[in-house]
């Protein structure tokens, strides 16, 4: 029997909510690493069951957790507690090799990549003040497993840069041609950090992967990561000295229908944009929104032509306009939207909602999930028409994924 | 055997009660009992110093023998109670942040 799996990072931990296949009715289990942030949780769609999950803390910094169970147990990829011990008999740092002789503990050590041979490393970028800054790991916004190994996983992380995994999550390395890229030393932060937030894999051309970071834009490798150049011709941001320049856009996110990758719709700090050729150009399609910022943008299941925003207010104010949560929908690829509002707070709602924190999952008809930074999680079961809340009160929601588990 | 004390968020990542007791050669610092304690618990590397550098993270703090030594040299001596086991080494998370 079809069962839904809706995946919860939260600023307080991570939760799990599921259902049938009638998304009726939700049972919660969590909070999983209580009390830390957890700012992405995503499962591989090779198998289901095994998920990754971003586990952070200003205190104690970078954690990444597996589970090969669907989330009912954890562990730190090649440090699972009950083994910790088991081959090391010293007290000597690094003979503690464990797990058929892999070194234990790497599984949260993101390194970028300072040898000579991975592309001229980089070591500054462009701070606040147009000064340059040393390139500072902070966390991992984003996991996404591989389309095709369930332990391949890619990680987008802050300061921005693109960490691969081939082993399941036990050890990291820097596809470091992104950062490589001679536009690096001109990236530069945007109010919430310089993040990688976004990755797209080819479901086409396994070649090909888009990234999007905040605030320098978007890049496409078509060489699986080694190389990559910006994809924002036809961005138009007023913040910037020269508006339409290659590099520097806040882009917010970026999404594509699987079966129409070259096909891409963007969330920028203002801007609804659409490309329809792999991001070599780029036109907006705001159209009749009551507001073109906003962060997340999604893609129906099986409509490509029919996209999901939630416009907020301003870069300044970021909540919904009027006190009104609505998600907007466009059934023509942009241009012309419709408000949805049936089940979502239509007076004093101020909520916001994060780049990460919407996801739809493959259903017919298709579900939508958003999560606010109010804690609600609110789901349709049908494409948008009515929503109705399947969790209210959790800590601010940072990601929603969602998995259709046979 | 000496004494250390995790915060409650390490505790629970590397699965131990409230004090851990680790073999530490003299002299007792606090590098060797951060060696020590990231052998016997590597997930815990990277969590209370740097990966690389081996730095303390900012919101960690270090105590001896209700002293603050966060700022010691890492190479300096601790107290001879803390050497002996008599007190425990503290490991604590900044009361910072809200």
């Amino acid at each position: 029997m079809t069962a839904i799996r809706v995946l919860v990072g939260t600023k307080k931990g991570a939760f799990i909510l599921t259902s049938d296949g009638k998304r009726d009715h939700w049972s919660v289990a969590g909070p999983h690493f209580a009390g830390w942030e957890i700012y992405h949780v995503k499962g591989s769609p090779v198998d289901p069951d095994r998920i990754y999950a971003s586990q952070t803390s200003s205190w104690f910094g970078q954690v990444i957790q597996r589970s090969s169970d669907g989330g009912r147990t954890w562990e730190q990829p090649g440090s699972t507690p009950g083994s910790a011990r088991e081959g090391s008999g010293t007290t000597e740092p690094g003979a503690d090799a464990g797990n058929g002789g892999f070194p234990k503990g790497e599984s949260n050590k993101f390194a970028y990549d300072t040898s000579p041979g991975s592309g001229k490393p980089l070591t500054t970028h462009q701070w606040y003040d147009g000064t340059q800054h040393p390139w500072e790991f902070a966390r991992v916004w984003h996991l996404e497993p591989s389309l095709a190994d369930p332990d391949t996983v890619y990680a987008g992380v802050e300061d921005a840069a693109l960490f691969r995994s081939t082993d399941g999550g036990k050890s990291w390395h820097e596809l470091a041609g992104l950062r490589g890229h001679e536009s690096g030393p001109g990236w530069q932060p945007g109010a919430g950090g310089m993040c990688l937030h976004t990755i797209l894999l080819d479901p086409v051309d396994p070649e090909r992967m888009f990234i999007a970071i905040s605030a320098a834009g978007t890049f496409r490798s078509d060489d699986a990561g080694r190389t990559w150049r910006p994809v924002n011709r036809g961005l138009n941001s007023q913040f910037m000295p020269d508006p339409t320049a290659e590099v520097g856009h806040c882009v917010h996110r970026i999404a594509f229908h699987p079966s129409r990758p070259n096909v891409l719709f963007m969330q920028k700090h203002w801007d609804i944009m659409r490309s329809d050729d792999a991001g070599e150009s780029w036109h907006e399609v705001s159209g009749d929104l009551p507001s073109d910022f906003g962060f997340p943008i999604d893609v129906h299941a099986h409509e490509p032509e029919t996209i999901y925003v939630v416009p907020i207010k301003s870069d300044s104010e970021h909540y919904p306009p009027e006190g009104k949560l609505r998600v907007y929908r466009s059934r023509t690829g942009g241009n012309e939207w419709e408000a949805l509002t049936n089940g979502l707070p239509q007076q004093d709602c101020y909520v916001n909602i994060l780049r990460d924190a919407m996801a739809v999952d493959s259903l017919d008809p298709c579900g939508i999930y958003f999560g606010t930074t109010g804690g609600q999680v609110y789901a349709s079961a049908d494409g948008g028409d009515r929503w109705k809340p399947i969790v209210r009160d959790l800590p601010g929601v940072l990601s929603v994924e969602v998995q259709v588990v046979p | 055997m000496i004494r250390v004390v995790l915060p409650e968020h390490l505790r629970t990542l590397a699965n131990v009660d409230h004090e851990v007791k680790l073999e530490v050669a003299d002299p007792v610092t606090q590098r060797s009992i951060l060696d020590a304690l990231e052998a016997a618990y590597p997930m815990l590397r990277g969590t209370v110093r740097d990966h690389e550098t081996l730095k303390r993270r900012p919101l960690v703090r270090f105590f001896a023998c209700e002293d603050d030594v966060s700022h010691d040299p890492p190479d300096a001596p601790l107290p001879e109670a803390i050497a002996s086991g008599t007190e425990p080494f503290f490991i604590i998370g900044a009361i910072a942040g809200g």
